[in-house]
């Protein structure tokens, strides 16, 4: 059997960014253990990129963990100023510490605060206050259902 | 386990380049929480009354809140506290930005310095790992660009910084330490030149753990939703384009004219288009829903950002429009110059000229249009050329430097200090205590709570009444609803309303949040919907502050015991200053504040004040009022040196 689904996302506008890093905040709030334990942005899978001086602000999601460097070679130009190649890079990797936990350097990466979902959605569109990160339907694709049938028998049995 | 603190303060001596982790004692937390109240504790027990404020022994405390880098939004206020070269006495000074929170990631709830390096350095702090680096390079660097300097340098665009501008290095007494959006105002820039320390750069990625984080969290996002959305709260001059507020009521030029009726439709037009023009952004500072920032690029300036009055004071003292003040704002951001003094020493300067007290002697080379004038006396304030040298230190010590019936001039400093321009007709009760009285320095950082002004019916302010959760009782919803003359306040409300303003103040200041959502913001009104989660009045109040520590920190703390911890602070600030030599003589509102006075009333308001509080005749604190707080200790210190009778 096939079915629409419909993918959401979270999206960035970093034109709507104020830099306040309360997504840094509650990311790594929520994904504590135990949860909202502990305060600490750099176990955070958000990170926002700011360059106050060229009134650059970008929150970056963590994404997988690449294991060797990668080859980039790429020089970024906004308004003017260069941007190395992993200035607004989302992979956690050999040479970099970010998206990192900071004391087992186990690699971060951003599960849309996994499942199920808190209710309003990933902390840190929740935590958002000018719309810079919103989470809605992206696409959709055709899906084979076949879990639920069986998520079905389980529950007869 | 410590919660919502670290539990260690970083203490460097730059004369003999150490650097030392010390743990704090839990006791002093709950005794006056952190910020301005441990740092004022640090002040009493280590720098003794004769120590100079430009000596090694003086001590630069950078503080954080005891609520900063939790989830609790907005709480992220950075504490300067040290001895001012102006007045004296403690500097108050704080601010927004990014700078604390990041402090206690890398571990340290305040950061002690001490000594005087030989030449300039910058410490970088990166968690346990604290070095001291040489920055003769960045001499003479903006405070911005500083900021951007070091961070290339240390290959790290997540460090924090805070730094001074020339006019710190200088030892200009009006100079700022500036972090981001942040700016630390009313002079410790020039403490931190002194110590050629030209930043701190500081990263950390340690963890804040919460006493009871899952319910801390679930209010900390509730709290983020409903100050978003509340427009009463934050700096409304980052969205109105209305200031008729400041342009009407705030005296221009060397805080001397009055121009009502100087604000219409075409000049809010022309201020809007030129704002708009040169908008980039809003931004933020650290986990906080409101945008109070605005950030500008002016044609052939770094792009800079202001929040609230800031925006005026310069065209204001100037006699121009928003232009000249974005224009010079760019110049003097970087150079670290505060906003609120520098124009009044400027327009001060400008005035002794045209009174022929200043000559071309003096000013060889002085141009003759305003804008020319500015930059001119900018340049040598900052570089303490010539004349500026003597500008440097305040229209206070300037004008007595100067002489030649220049004192005259100098009207509107109270404590030494410049104060905002601000000239009245009938004397307001409350703003007379807080003008004297406080030691915060500054109106601003003393008022907020009790509205400035009565409402016109009885029906409006009984509306108001019944949404302000934020009163503390009902007594003060009485002196509102009975108020209709904005001078007529009974002594007895007077002293309470003063009381209680202040008393959030030194809330703040302890635990870290904004004025602009707390101590500052009541003042203008509650909103309607007392049964939202913030009521009536700013975000943060006495009713709801108590539970957000017990929850971060997991000390039980009532209203009572909350009140009772400012009230400690504040005593403990009075203590150190009064050691200091401050008097009841000091406590003088500018003389022209309000036109009419009446010297037998005000010194009988304050008489009423002095005994509200606790404090005797020259405004020092009882012993019955020091060891009732727990500050005997402060009293015993008095007996011994005279200041209190044995």
């Amino acid at each position: 059997m096939k079915k629409i689904k419909t993918i959401k996302t979270i999206k960035i506008n970093p034109d709507k960014c104020t830099g306040c890093r309360a997504c840094e905040m509650a990311c790594s709030a929520f994904h504590a253990q135990p949860k909202y334990n502990i305060v600490n942005p750099a176990r955070s899978r958000i990170r926002v990129f700011r360059d106050e001086g060229n009134d650059i602000y970008v929150p970056i999601l963590a994404g997988e963990y690449t294991e060797t460097e990668c080859n980039a070679r790429y020089r970024m130009i906004i308004n003017g100023k260069e941007y190395g190649e992993c200035s607004f890079c989302r992979s956690s990797c050999p040479s970099r510490d970010l998206f990192k936990e900071p004391d087992s350097g186990v690699a971060l990466k951003c599960d849309a605060c996994g499942e199920p979902m808190p209710e309003g959605g990933p902390m840190c569109v929740q935590w958002c206050a000018t719309e810079a990160l919103t989470y809605g339907p992206e696409r959709t694709e055709e899906v084979e259902v076949v879990e639920e049938e069986e998520e079905e028998e389980v529950e007869e049995l | 386990m410590r919660y919502a603190e670290t539990g260690y303060n970083l203490e460097i001596d730059l004369s003999k380049g150490s650097v030392e982790k010390v743990e704090t004692d839990p006791k002093l937390t709950e005794l006056h929480l952190g910020g301005q109240g441990t740092a004022a504790k640090i002040l009493w027990d280590r720098v003794p009354p004769e120590v100079e404020p430009f000596s090694p022994d003086n001590l630069l405390i950078f503080s954080s809140g005891l609520l900063d880098a939790t989830p609790i939004p907005g709480a992220n206020r950075t504490i300067v506290s040290t001895f001012s070269p102006q007045t004296n006495l403690q500097i108050h000074s704080v601010m927004g930005g990014f700078f604390a929170p990041e402090m206690k990631y890398a571990g340290y709830d305040k950061i002690v310095i001490r000594g005087k390096a030989p030449d300039l350095v910058y410490i970088w702090i990166n968690n346990d790992k604290v070095e001291i680096r040489e920055a003769t390079h960045l001499r003479g660097k903006g405070s911005h660009e500083t900021a951007e300097l070091i961070q290339q340098e240390l290959k790290q665009d997540k460090a924090q910084v805070a730094a001074i501008g020339p006019a710190g290095e200088n030892r200009v007494y009006v100079a700022t330490i500036d972090s981001s959006c942040g700016c630390a105002s009313r002079g410790p820039g020039s403490i931190m030149g002194d110590k050629r320390l030209k930043a701190i750069a500081v990263y950390g990625t340690k963890d804040i753990y919460i006493a009871r984080p899952a319910e801390l969290f679930e209010i900390s996002l509730r709290l983020r939703k409903e100050i978003s959305e509340n427009p009463n709260l934050g700096d409304w001059m980052a969205y109105d384009e209305n200031d008729a507020f400041h342009h009407d009521n705030f005296a221009w030029g060397n805080a001397r004219v009055r121009r009502k009726g100087y604000w219409n439709k075409e000049i809010q037009e022309r201020f809007t288009k030129i704002k708009y023009e040169h908008l980039d952004r809003q931004r933020s500072c650290y986990n906080c829903p409101k945008t109070c920032h605005n950030v500008i690029s002016y044609p052939g300036r770094r792009r800079f950002s202001y929040k609230c009055y800031a925006k005026d004071t310069y065209h204001m003292a100037a006699f121009q429009e928003l232009d000249f003040s974005y224009d010079i704002l760019g110049v003097t951001q970087e150079y670290g110059l505060d906003s609120y003094s520098t124009p009044q020493v400027i327009a001060f300067a400008i005035e002794l000229y045209e009174a022929g007290i200043l000559t071309d002697q003096d000013m060889p080379g002085f141009p003759s249009d305003v804008r020319g004038r500015f930059l001119y006396l900018i340049e040598k304030i900052v570089h303490r050329e010539g004349i500026g040298d003597i500008l440097a230190n305040g229209v206070y010590w300037a004008a007595r430097q100067i002489g030649k019936g220049a004192e005259k001039y100098d009207h509107n400093t109270t404590k030494k200090l410049e104060q905002l321009p601000i000239k009245l007709g009938k004397l307001n009760p409350p703003y007379f205590l807080m003008i004297a009285t406080s030691e915060k320095m500054a109106i601003t950082q003393t008022e907020g709570s009790f509205p400035q002004d009565p409402l016109p019916t009885r029906e409006e302010r009984e509306k108001f009444v019944r949404d302000w959760v934020a009163a503390p009782n009902d007594k003060f919803k009485q002196y509102f609803l009975e108020w209709e003359k904005r001078e007529v306040v009974s002594n007895e409300a007077a002293c309470a309303i003063s009381d209680w303003n202040e008393t959030m103040h030194y809330i703040d200041d302890s635990v870290g949040l904004c004025g602009f959502l707390s101590s500052f913001r009541g003042q203008f009104g509650g909103r309607p919907g007392a049964d939202s989660l913030l009521g009536g009045g700013p975000a943060y109040h006495i009713h709801n502050i108590p539970h957000l520590i017990s929850l971060a920190t997991g000390m039980e703390l009532d209203e009572a015991g909350l009140w009772e911890i400012a009230r400690r602070n504040r005593n403990l600030v009075r203590a150190v200053n009064i050691r200091r030599g401050m008097r009841r003589k000091d406590e003088v509102p500018p003389a022209d504040h309000w036109a009419v006075r009446d010297h037998e009333f005000e010194q009988k308001l304050l008489d009423d004040y002095y005994k509200f509080k606790g404090w005797n005749n020259d405004g020092i604190p009882t012993r019955e009022t020091l060891d009732k707080l727990g500050l005997s200790y402060v009293s015993d210190d008095f007996e011994r040196r005279g200041i209190l009778p044995t």
